[in-house]
C-alpha cells in the first residue's frame, strides 16, 4: 500500500510533555515541516527558550541550543554570526520574548540579524503555572492577576508584532493563529515565507502564533480554541505587517 | 619577533586575534573600551566578526551561541558589566562552553568608580552566578603577561571546556608596555564534536544545554563538573614566589598590586628587612602550596589588595592557621603606594629588623 502521510523528519520520536489540547505540538509540527520542505533541516540550528517549550531541543530533529530566559535572540545572533550559511531559528513563548527578553528581540530585529523567530503567544505563563504575561488580556484572570488584569495598574497587553514591524531591520513580521484548520494552513505558509526571508538573506523575520493554554486558562481544549478566536484575535489582529516585496 | 609598544587593552585584542579568536561580542564600559574598539577595527581585517551588543547580558549570550557553535570567542567588560554577565557565565559553565572573558576591574560596589580596583575577586573565583561551578581565573601583573595569559587562556578554555576569566584592572588595561606575541597554541586540543554546526544528516542533533530536569542526572552532571575543577586544581596552579624560604615576613598580592609590592620589597631589602613575595597568577585554582613552603619562622603573611580583603580568605585557607595574617587594602579606585606597604610591614615587624 502506498504511504499517503508520514510524520515529518523534522521532529524526533520523543513524546512531548505538552498538556492535552495545547497547540505547541501543532506549531512544532509546522516549524519542522517547513524546515523539511525547505530542505534546511540538516543545516538548521535552533534555539529553545525558557518556558513551556524549554524542552523543544528534545523535539526538533536538528542541532539545538537551550538559552537562558529571554536570551534566545542573543544566542541565535552568536550562532548565525559564526555560521552565516546555516539556517538558524528561535522558538520562544510570550513570557520569554515579550517580557524578560524584549531587549534581545528588539535589538536582534534592529541589527537585522538573519535568523527567524517563531513567537508563541498564549497570553499567559504556562510552565510556571498560569501567571500574568505582558500579553494577558485585560480582565483575563491569572494566578498573579487573580481579579483579572487591571488596565489601570497592569497596563494593556503588548502587541509585539506591531512594535517589531516599526523596526527597519525586521524584514518579515506576521501574526497567525492555530485555532482552526484554515488558520493552521495560513500559519504554515507564513512560517515558510518567514524562513525563506532568512534563506534569501533579507533580514530578521518573526511569526507570532496565537496559541492556547487550556490548563492555565481553565477551559477544555475546544473551549480554548473558541476563547482564542473570540478574545485574542480581536485584540491581536491576524495578518502580515511586513514583508520584502520580492517575497510577495 | 620584535616587541611592540601597546596599551594593555589593545594588547588583549591583539593577543586574542593572534590566538585565533575571530568573534567578539561586547558592550562599552570604562576602563576597557579600547578592547571593543580595537576588535571592531581589527577583526574585519582578518575575516572576523565584531558585534556591539545591546547589553552585557546579550553580549555573554552571544558568546554562548558562538562558543556552542564551535568558535573561539571573547567578551570583555569591567566590574558592573561583569556582574551583569554572571547569568550567561553560569550557563556557559553549565553547558561547558569554552570562552575568554576579560574583566578590567574598577571600584565598586554599584556603579562605583572608573579607577582600578580588585574587588571582583569573589565573583570571579567563587563562581559568580548560580550553581556549583568554578572558572579558570588568571591575573596578569604586566602587559606581556596579559598577552601571554589571553593567548594561553583560549587553549585552556578549549582544553577544559570552560570559561576563562582574565582578571586585570583599570591600571593594567590603560598602561603601555612593550610586548611580543610568542605563545604557540597547543596542537593537541580536543576536537569540538559537540558543537552545533548542522547535522548534515550524518549524526543526531547536538544540543548545547545546562538543563537537567531529573535530579539524578543533574547531580551526575555536577559530579562531572567537580571532577573537571579537581583536574584544574591539579594541573593549572600558577604562582611567582620570591625569597619565601628565608623571609621574616611574606607579602602576597596579585596583578597590579603585586608590582607595587615588589617595589616595596626592594625598598625594605635595602633597609635590611627579609621580605618574601607570593604572587598568585592563577586565582582559581589558588596556588595554596606556595604558602606551605614559607619559612616556618616567618612572622606572618601580609595580603595587599585593592579591595577590603577578598583574596585574603584564600590566603587564610592556605595557611590554615599556621602563622598570623595581616591585611592592607585600598578601595574605591585608590591604588596603594609602595611606601604604604613599607610602613605596614614595619608596623607588623614592630620596627625591628
Amino acid at each position: 500500500m502506498a504511504i499517503v502521510f508520514e510524520k515529518t523528519r523534522g521532529l524526533t520520536d520523543k513524546e512531548t510533555h505538552y498538556c492535552p489540547g495545547c497547540t505547541h505540538g501543532v506549531i512544532h509540527r509546522l516549524v519542522a515541516e517547513a524546515m523539511e520542505e525547505l530542505g534546511v533541516l540538516d543545516n538548521a540550528i535552533g534555539v529553545a527558550p525558557v518556558g513551556c517549550s524549554v524542552l523543544a531541543y528534545e523535539y526538533f530533529n536538528c542541532d539545538m541550543h537551550e538559552a537562558a530566559h529571554g536570551r534566545a535572540p542573543a544566542v541565535a545572533t552568536g550562532i548565525k554570526r559564526v555560521h552565516p550559511d546555516n539556517f538558524v531559528f528561535t522558538y520562544q513563548g510570550d513570557g520569554d520574548l515579550a517580557s524578560i527578553g524584549t531587549a534581545e528581540i528588539v535589538h536582534a530585529a534592529h541589527r537585522g540579524e538573519r535568523f527567524s523567530t517563531v513567537f508563541v503567544n498564549n497570553a499567559i505563563y504556562g510552565m510556571t503555572g498560569g501567571q500574568m504575561a505582558p500579553t494577558t488580556l485585560v480582565g483575563q484572570k491569572a494566578t498573579t492577576a487573580p481579579y483579572g488584569r487591571d488596565e489601570g495598574t497592569q497596563g494593556r497587553p503588548i502587541r509585539i508584532s506591531e512594535m517589531l514591524a516599526t523596526i527597519d531591520g525586521a524584514a518579515f513580521v506576521e501574526r497567525v493563529s492555530v485555532d482552526s484548520p484554515a488558520n493552521i494552513r495560513k500559519a504554515k505558509k507564513a512560517i515558510k515565507e518567514c524562513f525563506k526571508v532568512q534563506l534569501e538573506g533579507k533580514g530578521f523575520g518573526i511569526v507570532e502564533v496565537l496559541s492556547t493554554c487550556p490548563t492555565n486558562w481553565g477551559f477544555t481544549p475546544v473551549e480554548s480554541l473558541k476563547w482564542l478566536k473570540d478574545n485574542m484575535i480581536p485584540y491581536y489582529p491576524l495578518g502580515n505587517f511586513k514583508k520584502p516585496e520580492e517575497v510577495e | 619577533m620584535t616587541k611592540v609598544l601597546m596599551k594593555g587593552n589593545e594588547a588583549v585584542g591583539a593577543a586574542a586575534i593572534a590566538a585565533g579568536c575571530r568573534y567578539f561580542f561586547g558592550y562599552p564600559i570604562t576602563p576597557q573600551n579600547e578592547i571593543p574598539e580595537y576588535m571592531s577595527r581589527e577583526l574585519p581585517k582578518v575575516g572576523g566578526v565584531f558585534v556591539q551588543a545591546e547589553s552585557e547580558l546579550a553580549a555573554i549570550n552571544m558568546v554562548y551561541g558562538a562558543s556552542g557553535s564551535g568558535a573561539r570567542v571573547m567578551t570583555s567588560s569591567s566590574s558592573p558589566g561583569i556582574a551583569l554577565k554572571q547569568e550567561g557565565i553560569s550557563y556557559c559553565a553549565g553547558a561547558e562552553l569554552p570562552c575568554v572573558i576579560v574583566d578590567m576591574m574598577r571600584g565598586g560596589p554599584g556603579l562605583g568608580s572608573i579607577q582600578p580596583a580588585q574587588s571582583d575577586y569573589f565573583i570571579s573565583t567563587r563562581g559568580g552566578g548560580n550553581g556549583d561551578y568554578r572558572l579558570l581565573v588568571l591575573a596578569p601583573a604586566n602587559v606581556q603577561e596579559l598577552v601571554d595569559l589571553v593567548m594561553e587562556g583560549f587553549d585552556l578554555a578549549d582544553e577544559y571546556r570552560t570559561p576563562v576569566i582574565i582578571l586585570g584592572d583599570g591600571m593594567i588595561g590603560q598602561m603601555m608596555e612593550p610586548v611580543e606575541f610568542k605563545h604557540e597554541s597547543k596542537s593537541n586540543l580536543p576536537e569540538k564534536a559537540w558543537a552545533t554546526t548542522g547535522t548534515k544528516g550524518q549524526r543526531p542533533g547536538n544540543v548545547i544545554n545546562s538543563l537537567y530536569l531529573q535530579a539524578e542526572k543533574l547531580e551526575q552532571h555536577n559530579i562531572k563538573l567537580q571532577a573537571k575543577f579537581a583536574k584544574m586544581q591539579e594541573n593549572e596552579k600558577r604562582v611567582e614566589t620570591y625569597n619565601i624560604e628565608d623571609a621574616d615576613i611574606v607579602v602576597t598580592a596579585y596583578g597590579t598590586t603585586a608590582r607595587i609590592a615588589k617595589t616595596a620589597i626592594t625598598k625594605l631589602e635595602k633597609e635590611g628587612y627579609k621580605v618574601g613575595l607570593i604572587r598568585p597568577i592563577s586565582l582559581y585554582p589558588f596556588p595554596n602550596e606556595a604558602y606551605e613552603k614559607i619559612n616556618p619562622a616567618c612572622k606572618g603573611v601580609l595580603t595587599v589588595e585593592m579591595s577590603s580583603g577578598q583574596m585574603l580568605d584564600d590566603v587564610k585557607l592556605s595557611l590554615n592557621g599556621k602563622m598570623p595574617t595581616y591585611f592592607y587594602g585600598r578601595t574605591g579606585g585608590m591604588v596603594p603606594g609602595p611606601d604604604e606597604i613599607v610602613d605596614k610591614v614595619k608596623e607588623i615587624l614592630g620596627g625591628g629588623k
